[in-house]
């Protein structure tokens, strides 16, 4: 699903204009974006949890030619799954 | 300070979108219909933020950090998330 596929049943659900799902969709993720640019997590209960984690310069190597790359530092936003949506999906996997 | 549930309804308010009622339900229908995708096992992917993604974990041997404890970890399904580009550009912005 992308996201004007959810924008498109968020306004069936929600019998509202699809402008209006669009609103929606548009001002949650904005909201979470500024969150995690002001280094602040995030936290939806049942859904998971979001965190700005922060790595420190180090020296990588391009896997394709073996040649040395210095990767500054950088933060990366982690998500941690909630509760209930871990184990919705828990029991759903195919391999045994 | 964390972002929950109840900013996000709040925004919604602010940016009269939605009186208090609906924007309540409109952020609970947002995230049900992501769970139910992601329980019916398709990727959910929000431009400009990321993608989540459903990823089978084999079973494997593992062990309880806490007692040391060898056991053995359950085939299972798990979620994970890709930020997107634009979102981790944004987050190491100079300011």
């Amino acid at each position: 699903m992308n996201k004007s596929q959810l924008i498109e049943i968020m306004a069936q659900e929600l019998g509202v204009h699809r402008k209006v799902a669009e609103s929606v969709v548009k001002e949650v993720f904005d909201a979470m974006t500024e969150a995690l640019v002001r280094g602040e997590g995030i936290e939806i209960r049942g859904f998971g949890s979001f965190s700005v984690r922060e790595y420190r310069a180090y020296t990588g190597r391009n896997p394709k030619t073996g040649e040395k790359i210095a990767v500054k530092p950088k933060k990366l936003p982690f998500f941690k799954v909630g509760k209930e949506l871990r184990e919705r999906v828990k029991d759903k996997v195919q391999i045994k | 300070m964390t972002l929950t549930k109840a900013d996000l309804v709040n925004r919604l308010t602010q940016k009269e979108i939605f009186a208090k009622a609906e924007a309540v339900r409109a952020v609970e229908t947002l995230l049900e219909i992501m769970k139910k995708k992601l329980e019916s096992g398709e990727n959910v992917l929000i431009s400009g933020f990321g993608k989540f993604t459903v990823k089978d974990k084999r079973a494997r041997r593992g062990r309880n950090p806490h007692t040391g404890e060898d056991l053995i970890l359950e085939p299972r399904r798990v979620i994970t998330f890709k930020p997107s580009g634009v979102l981790r550009d944004k987050i190491n912005q100079k300011d």
